[in-house]
């Protein structure tokens, strides 16, 4: 007699709780056939505040750990999502429709990506910021900071960047000190919310990364006109009309980056893109 | 006879060899522009210095052609050090020219001579050369090997720092390889003119550097001018706001310099003394128009009576006037309307409660000039405190705690600057470290330097002007070397995806 399976509830991430939907609502995610997989929450616009609330909380903390400590943690997240291959590749042969070859291999590129931008943690600052050479007797020192929260579109595409666009976007965010809002993959979600489980159990603070799934075109207006948002990255966005969150960003002047094709190459500058350099004189003593 | 009773010294005009008209600077030759011609005038006397074209949108079409021409034909084949030759080249005769400079940005600024002479001209000088040193050497830049230059930059600059402001723009854009069309403010395009003519001495090729003069209509013409790569603005708020707006969506690059409302923090065991010539430079230097005025002093309570006293009896010893007199501390305002919005904005902190001391001075009789002014007693929500004035006004208000300096210090949308006051390095590094501004003056206060980066956190605007930094506004990566692992692995889980992801893929694998 064969047993029954228990499918598993999908549901929010949201403050490091696993919160459904406010507003109640879900929906269907399916093969790209059309086969029915589970249900995902369709967050609504309290639960983005809300996530915005959570990320706002969570700077503090995480701003304040140390850069070597922010690495530990970071490369924590590849260690247990590679401990828990098997699940990935499941769901996201299943929801892109991929062989489990090419969901391995995606699952791979995505723990490699953490690593990549773990190592960073500790070095970003050192190569972005700089000692002045002011002319005067001034201690003079630049050093890159986070800008605060971040609110970000994932990769969308239906096959290759369900998991690995999702770490391709939000490593390189956190790594300097930021926290998140993420709007994961809208047709393959589920890989993100079995992400959001790594991530309560990789000691990443709660609220540091948020997750909401469901529509981008739904929830990236709300958060691009957010005032407590300080940065919009639209990696994901080319679909959706980017154009006015770009507009209603600037109302607030919220740093922008604009949407890519596919999944974003590790970078740099995605690191620097969300940081702030603050330069401090000081002045030295005659002697 | 007090001491403060010196007889005028003057600084004489005679070294201007002022045109009566000024025209546009397009492809190396000064024009005629489209546009109504208007005059410039000398804010501490009102009296008329020259008149100056107006572009129009046309103007600015002819302008953006010329750069572009300029930068295929010209300036991005040359090489690094050559561009570094013409920026030395511009550098030393901003040196030999300085006292003529000085002179003129006085007369149509209103600033003191003593400012443009000791701080605004040296600064340009030192802008070009230090910027003359990148030319050479971009692959250092932090931008990985082969950065490359972005095209035709559009610049639009304030009145409060003419020609310094010019100097911070141009000289990154030149060193990285674009050609630029600039825009000066309208009350404030004298300098730029004569920069101009600094420019032919230097040979600069035509096309290189292309200005533009008029209100902001010029300005937006070339903002939203479809051949721009580039726009750097330094100016309001609600008008970066609304270039934001302009070029989302373009694959323009944008840096903003913003306002700010810089909080002047002092601790209880700074040296006093020293603290209020800090207050004092940091809030009526340039007569407060400034965008990263210390114009919020937040004094810890048990020394306010102290530090507002001290305050108070030195500013009465400085001297408001004759911007061309070498004693003068205290400049004209520089429009009619700016003189407005301080009134109004002063006004506004006396009705909602808080209390006005104001210089006992002389006024001259023509001009526009504002008393330094001290507002006591001002909470985190009068609008004094919350808005910019970008005159000689400082709030001061208190605090009791660092934590609690540090909190209303943070409370603004603003983050350009802050200063800090104390004896104890320890308290100040922590400080620092927490207040969401760009620039950080402890026991110092409005010092710049081509070296250091300078700009804002939040609505103060994005990118930095100075430094590294400064160039890498003018710069864009030739993409990053991305570990071959990642990316082969990442290329093999897309194979099967659209279209549209091979570029990404395609670019990362090929480095």
């Amino acid at each position: 007699m064969s047993r029954l399976a228990v499918p598993k509830t999908y549901k929010l991430y949201i403050g490091g709780k696993f919160p459904r939907s406010e507003s109640g609502r879900t929906y269907e995610v399916t093969t790209p056939a059309g086969e029915f997989v589970a249900n995902a929450a369709l967050a609504s616009r309290k639960d983005a505040r809300d996530a915005v609330v959570a990320a706002r909380a969570a700077v503090k903390g995480w701003a304040g750990a140390t850069a070597y400590n922010r690495g530990q943690v970071i490369y924590r997240i590849a260690e247990v999502l590679e401990g828990r291959r098997a699940q990935f590749i499941d769901e996201i042969s299943r929801t892109e429709g991929v062989t489990e070859a090419a969901a391995g291999a995606q699952v791979d590129a995505a723990i490699d990506v953490w690593v990549w931008y773990a190592g960073w943690a500790d070095k970003y600052a050192q190569v972005a910021g700089n000692g002045n050479p002011v002319a005067g007797p001034y201690f003079n020192l630049s050093v890159p900071e986070p800008t605060g929260v971040v609110a970000a579109i994932a990769p969308q595409q239906r096959v290759g960047t369900s998991l690995l666009g999702l770490a391709a976007v939000v490593a390189p965010i956190i790594v300097s000190g930021n926290t998140v809002v993420v709007v994961p993959n809208q047709q393959a979600p589920l890989s993100a919310i079995t992400l959001a489980e790594v991530l309560a159990t990789s000691d990443v603070p709660g609220g540091v990364i948020n997750v909401l799934t469901g529509s981008p075109a739904e929830m990236a207006p709300w958060l691009a006109a957010h005032a407590d948002v300080n940065a919009l990255d639209l990696a994901g966005a080319a679909d959706i009309e980017w154009v006015d969150l770009q507009l209603s960003a600037a109302e607030t002047l919220k740093r922008v980056l604009a949407p890519v094709s596919g999944v974003p190459a590790p970078a740099l500058e995605r690191i620097t893109a969300f940081t702030e350099t603050k330069t401090v004189w000081h002045t030295k003593s005659m002697l | 006879m007090s001491f403060l009773e010196y007889a005028p010294a003057p600084e004489s005009t005679s070294i201007l060899n002022l045109k009566s008209e000024y025209g546009l600077f397009i492809d190396g030759e000064f024009v005629d522009g489209s546009g109504e011609v208007f005059d410039t005038i000398s804010p501490a006397t009102e009296e008329v210095i020259a008149r100056i074209a107006q572009a129009d949108a046309s103007d600015v079409d002819r302008a953006v052609a010329a750069a572009r021409r300029a930068y295929d034909r010209t300036w991005s084949r040359m090489s690094g050090s050559d561009r570094g030759k013409y920026l030395f080249r511009i550098a030393r005769l901003v040196q030999e020219r300085s006292r003529e400079l000085a002179v003129a940005e006085s007369l149509d600024n209103g600033k003191p001579i003593r400012e443009t002479r000791d701080v605004d001209v040296p600064l340009v000088a030192a802008w070009f050369f230090y910027y003359a040193g990148w030319a050479d050497k971009l692959e250092y830049a932090g931008l990985g090997p082969n950065p490359r230059s972005l095209g035709v930059a559009a610049q639009v600059i304030p009145w409060n720092f003419p020609l310094l402001m010019l100097a911070w723009k141009i000289a990154p854009a030149l060193a990285a390889g674009n050609t630029v069309v600039i825009k000066p403010a309208e009350t404030t395009s004298l300098t730029a003119m004569l920069f101009a003519e600094i420019l032919q001495q230097a040979d600069l090729p035509a096309g290189v550097v292309n200005i533009v003069t008029g209100p902001g209509s010029t300005g937006q013409a070339l903002v939203t001018h479809d051949d721009v790569n580039k726009v750097a603005f330094t100016g309001s708020t609600g008008v970066g706001r609304m270039i934001a707006r302009q070029v989302a969506g373009s694959s323009k690059k944008l840096t903003l310099e913003l306002g700010g409302k810089a909080a002047n923090i002092v601790f209880d065991d700074a040296a006093i003394d020293q603290a209020v010539e800090g207050i004092v430079n940091g809030i009526f230097f340039n007569q407060g128009h400034v965008c990263c005025a210390g114009s919020r002093l937040l004094v810890q309570e048990n020394v306010h009576d102290e530090v507002v006293d001290k305050l108070k009896y030195r500013l009465s010893t400085l001297r408001l006037g004759d911007p061309l007199d070498k004693n003068t501390d205290i400049g004209a305002i520089n429009s009619a309307a700016q003189l407005e919005r301080i009134r109004t904005l002063s006004d506004t902190g006396e009705n909602e409660g808080a209390e006005r001391w104001q210089l006992d001075c002389t006024i001259p009789e023509k001009g526009f000039w504002f008393r330094p002014t001290i507002f006591t007693r001002v909470s985190a929500a009068h609008t004094i405190a919350r808005e910019e004035i970008f005159g000689p006004v400082l709030s001061v208000l208190t605090f009791r705690t660092p934590d609690e300096a540090i909190a209303k210090a943070n409370n603004t949308p603003y983050g350009l600057s802050a200063g800090i006051w104390t004896e104890k390095a320890s308290r100040m590094l922590a400080v620092a470290d927490r207040l969401r501004a760009g620039v950080v003056w402890a026991n110092t206060f409005n010092k710049f330097d081509p070296a250091s980066p300078f700009g804002g956190y939040k609505e103060s605007g994005y990118g930095r002007e100075g430094g590294r930094q400064g160039l890498a506004a003018y710069l864009e990566s030739a993409g990053w070397e991305a570990p071959a692992a990642i990316m082969a692995s990442a290329a093999s889980a897309t194979t099967a995806a659209s279209g549209g992801r091979k570029k990404t893929t395609k670019k990362a694998v090929a480095k």
